[in-house]
């Protein structure tokens, strides 16, 4: 397959969100999203509460599928850094790791120049998660060890999300 | 592919609403978006043009409820139809974990039909997936206009591999609620199977 399945775990889902709250402090940042490349929303921090943020997770990976498209029409792997200025707002996005999307939003009280800075030194520490990450999905498939929640899913429990 | 999250036990999955332009991909979703509780859906997004054509892609967040302790949500995209708009097609079906066909029932719409099949399964192929292997149903929409074509034919020349499929009228919802379910069940099934 093109991607493999991404599955978190408890510990690397601490370790990632102890990242992105370090890099909203230091970024001086209001919001921090994580989002997969096929617009799944891994977790964010901040205000988030605020913004809506399924569909934000949805339209970035669209934004990025689609710049990512446009990058290869002129022979360029990828653009790994968008930015979008607004009046107050601005949004920095970032590909983590070939596969992640890293989103920062922030507003006057930042600068462009400090948001890239600490986000590729945030983006290297979770690059390194999310390697190992990978690692573990990997190794846990082999070993064949499931704690899959579905092995035991039967067609009434299908039902029953309709009913 | 889905994401499952263990910590915030989570399972998001992406459908996709594919078919030729027209044919009620956009709809489907409009009228699953009107009868879903506010609870258990988000905003949904179009993402289209001035007179209402797809431009690049529909947006509705579904989350149905929980399994197992897991909370289960299905992410609906659909791509936009107009043929000329493939490489938006392309992008969308990127970590696709099924895909619902919406064929046009109507006549004229046949030719269209099996062209946009076609181009699924090519696309598809891009993607490194195989259209013979992934959750895939079908669905005939527009059953309730005068000049369709034969369930058996729609079936003969869209749905050779037999896939489960449904007839269905987007407009009054008839069927809509059905296709999806029979993705999504395929989907679940389909997960437990690669574990």
């Amino acid at each position: 397959m093109a991607n493999p399945q991404l599955i978190m775990y408890d510990e690397e889902f601490k370790q990632i969100n102890a990242v992105i709250e370090k890099l909203l402090r230091e970024a001086n940042a209001k919001v921090i999203f994580l989002v997969d490349k096929n617009g799944q929303l891994i977790t964010g921090c901040g205000e988030t509460e605020r913004f809506d943020t399924t569909s934000l997770a949805s339209l970035t990976a669209g934004n990025i599928a689609a710049t990512g498209g446009l990058a290869k029409l002129i022979g360029e792997k990828e653009f790994s850094i968008l930015f979008h200025e607004g009046e107050k707002d601005n949004l920095h996005i970032s590909i983590v790791a070939g596969r992640v999307i890293l989103v920062v939003l922030f507003d006057s009280r930042s600068s462009l120049g400090l948001v890239r800075l600490r986000v590729k030194k945030a983006s290297e520490e979770l690059a390194t998660i999310f390697g190992r990450l990978m690692q573990k999905s990997e190794e846990k498939e082999k070993s064949g060890e499931s704690e899959f929640p579905f092995a035991e899913i039967t067609d009434d429990d299908i039902d029953n999300l309709f009913s | 592919m889905s994401f499952i999250n263990y910590a915030s036990r989570e399972i998001n999955c992406k459908i996709v609403y594919y078919g030729p332009g027209l044919c009620g991909k956009t709809t489907n979703l409009q009228f699953v978006y009107q009868k879903t509780a506010p609870e258990a859906k988000g905003k949904m997004i179009s993402l289209a043009t001035e007179t209402e054509r797809t431009l690049f892609f529909d947006f509705l967040p579904l989350a149905l409820g929980e399994i197992r302790g897991f909370k289960t949500r299905f992410h609906l995209y659909t791509v936009p139809g107009q043929v000329f708009y493939d490489a938006s097609r392309k992008l969308i079906l990127k970590g696709v974990d099924g895909v619902v066909f919406v064929a046009d029932s109507q006549e004229e719409r046949m030719d269209a039909n099996i062209e946009s099949v076609e181009n699924l399964r090519i696309n598809l192929t891009e993607q490194g997936y195989d259209l013979d292997k992934i959750p895939y149903v079908v669905q005939y929409n527009k059953r309730d206009l005068p000049n369709i074509v034969d369930v058996d034919e729609l079936r003969r020349e869209l749905n050779p591999t037999n896939v489960p499929d449904f007839e269905a009228c987007a407009t009054t919802g008839e069927g809509v609620f059905e296709t999806l379910k029979a993705i999504a069940k395929l989907i679940l099934f389909d997960l437990k199977k690669g574990k």
